[in-house]
């Protein structure tokens, strides 16, 4: 697929030099316009157009706030609402950069659960799906240091517990927290050193994923079927054909974004932090933004010691663990057939798994001694975590050698075909 | 293939010699890269004017027994708490089995002065700051997980791995004591 001729003929003496020289409008055709797309993808396909899109938003209206924002501890507060309140348009700008958070976030989730199902992590994609996971690790560190910057009392203490899961670390724990916060606790050289990373991060981001897309674009997309690209009757040429299946899905998602922003720009985030940062008092319930839930779940749910280690690194460790494992997926689910579509037993633990990671949320954002259908939030916890280990390491590797699949079609062409036929036949039972 | 490259190797002038001088360059590359990026590591270690504030001395003669006073220290808050005949017989009366993190009342406070219980106020689980006067135990519970303190600060339930931490304090009279 990568090695498909180029059809770009410069088409003036200007276009002829440059190409000559730096051939880039070449490069933007083969990999932006004519780049052969399997014809069968779905609108879980699109979210990749609209990440991108998502982190130009996050990168524009970042840019804009910095110009107003004052990274320091006696003064980050006020500005905040000096930007929501007395800069033109600034109310509009700081809410679609914080509801944005939440939105990249959830676009994430989809597009990390799409390629789940699909098995778009499997042979020749692992790279794809190994900086895939780089670029959801550097977006949750962007989004922990950037909303620390407010300076609210949830920054703050998100700030608080955050460095110090660090000091959990034997032996060299206390030193890297020092270096960390660059005091003894969060202080003003902590809000500086978060802002100066928060504003580079992005741009890092955006590196890794010119390289997820180069690595796209060597094996080419996954598809719902799984099966690979056979011929170009498989395939439809990027442009326009997805330009403008990505663009409709990019204004549906724009949608509820624009509802919150406008009529909502508060509610994915706490009252608290419209109390500045106070560093003698601890909120009475401290919890992250929704989009950390299901790992800060984790991270309670280790409230024993496991032999000699004991229950804060333990629970720093499955909490680590829980991310790090994404990286090592490629390997540990060993069914030959990538799509979700034609294993029937995978599917059930599948959809467990997305139950199990929505629950996991919801009781990372119950109070520590309450409970849950019955549970305790506690039990409830380790159950889930259990859980989602146990995806990982135990059904997915044993799944690949018990399960039969179904029959896959011949060809990406052959499947859509016999979709639409066996669609126009049921249409006219009716 | 392998007669290939030791033809190559035959035919350039002293290959020990050159071996040496890549391996050398690149050690020493190495060594002034490392250099170079310490400074811009070491920077993000607490700088002067917060190492200044290591010690400061407190007035404790306006808290009556039962009271807390809280205190910033480093920029860390500490608590000063007056504690009563009853928590100190509390304190003393738990069996050191009960412990997570063993360690007698004696040990939490300086001789002569056990009415005074001086910690730093964050939770040794993750930083939070624990609540007075509550828990189970009727010392301190922090709201973030759960963990619960006893009279004398030590760990007694929860995730906190261990008691709470005692700053380095010495009293400088009855009612003045000196914190760092």
């Amino acid at each position: 697929m990568a090695s498909h001729e180029s059809s770009y003929t410069p088409g003036n003496p200007v276009e002829k030099w440059l190409d000559d020289r730096l051939p880039i409008i070449r490069f933007s055709k083969e990999h932006l316009m004519d780049y052969p797309t399997p014809k069968n993808l779905n609108y879980w396909w699109t979210f990749g157009g609209i990440l991108a899109v998502m982190l130009v938003v996050q990168i524009v209206t970042g840019i804009v706030l910095a110009m107003h924002y004052a990274p320091n501890v006696a003064l980050a507060f006020d500005s905040l609402e000096h930007i929501r309140r007395d800069v033109s348009g600034g109310r509009i700008i700081q809410a679609v950069h914080a509801v944005g958070a939440s939105m990249f976030f959830a676009a994430v989730y989809l597009h990390i659960f799409r390629g789940l199902y699909f098995g778009s992590y499997k042979a020749p994609r692992e790279i794809l799906w190994i900086l895939g996971v780089l670029i959801f690790v550097l977006m949750m560190a962007t989004a922990f240091m950037g909303y620390v910057l407010p300076w609210g009392q949830m920054s703050y203490w998100a700030a608080q517990v955050i460095t110090n899961i660090f000091a959990a670390i034997p032996i060299v724990g206390e030193p890297i927290l020092l270096l960390l916060r660059g005091g003894f606790t969060v202080d003003n050289a902590t809000l500086n050193r978060f802002f100066s990373l928060h504003y580079l991060l992005p741009f890092v981001i955006a590196a890794v994923v010119a390289l997820h897309i180069w690595a796209l674009h060597v094996p080419g997309n996954n598809n719902p079927i799984g099966v690979e690209v056979k011929s170009s009757r498989d395939t439809v040429p990027f442009h326009p054909y997805y330009t403008m299946k990505d663009l409709f899905a990019i204004i549906v998602f724009f949608i509820p974004f624009a509802w919150f922003v406008f009529f909502a720009p508060d509610i994915l985030g706490h009252s608290d932090n419209y109390i500045q940062a106070n560093s003698l008092v601890t909120p009475a319930h401290i919890v992250p933004e929704w989009y950390f839930l299901p790992f800060y779940a984790i991270l309670r749910a280790i409230d024993f010691n496991i032999l000699f280690i004991d229950s804060k690194l333990g629970g720093v460790i499955f909490f680590g663990g829980s991310i790090l494992i994404l990286f090592f997926l490629p390997w540990l689910d060993t069914s030959k057939v990538r799509s979700g579509t034609f294993r029937p037993i995978f599917k059930w633990f599948f959809w467990l798994f997305v139950v199990n990671f929505v629950m996991l949320a919801y009781l990372g954002a119950s109070a520590a001694d309450s409970s849950v259908l019955g549970l305790s939030v506690a039990d409830f916890s380790k159950l889930c975590t259990a859980y989602y280990f146990l995806y990982f390491l135990v059904i997915l590797p044993l799944l690949g050698r018990l399960e039969t699949p179904r029959s896959l079609p011949e060809s990406i062409s052959e499947a859509v075909l016999k979709k639409s036929a066996g669609g126009s036949s049921a249409a006219a039972a009716h | 293939m392998a007669t290939q490259s030791s033809t190559a190797h035959q035919d350039a002038p002293n290959p020990g010699r050159r071996d040496f001088l890549y391996v050398a360059a690149g050690a020493v590359g190495a060594v002034g890269v490392a250099g170079a990026v310490w400074p811009l590591i070491n920077q993000l270690n607490p700088d002067a004017s917060v190492l200044a504030l290591a010690s400061a001395e407190f007035d404790l003669s306006a808290v009556e027994e039962g009271q807390s006073l809280t205190v910033k220290w480093r920029g860390m808050p500490v608590f000063i708490r007056h504690r009563t005949a009853t928590e100190i017989e509390e304190a003393k009366a738990v069996p050191l089995s009960d412990l997570k993190d063993p360690q007698t009342d004696a040990q939490r406070v300086k001789e002569g002065h056990e009415q005074w219980l001086i910690m730093i106020a964050t939770c040794t689980h993750l930083g939070c700051i624990p609540v007075g006067e509550s828990g189970e135990f009727g010392g301190w519970f922090c709201p973030c997980h759960g963990s619960q303190f006893d009279t004398a600060g030590r760990i007694r339930k929860g995730p906190a791995p261990t008691n709470l931490v005692l700053p380095p304090y010495e009293f400088i009279s009855d009612t003045q004591v000196k914190i760092g």
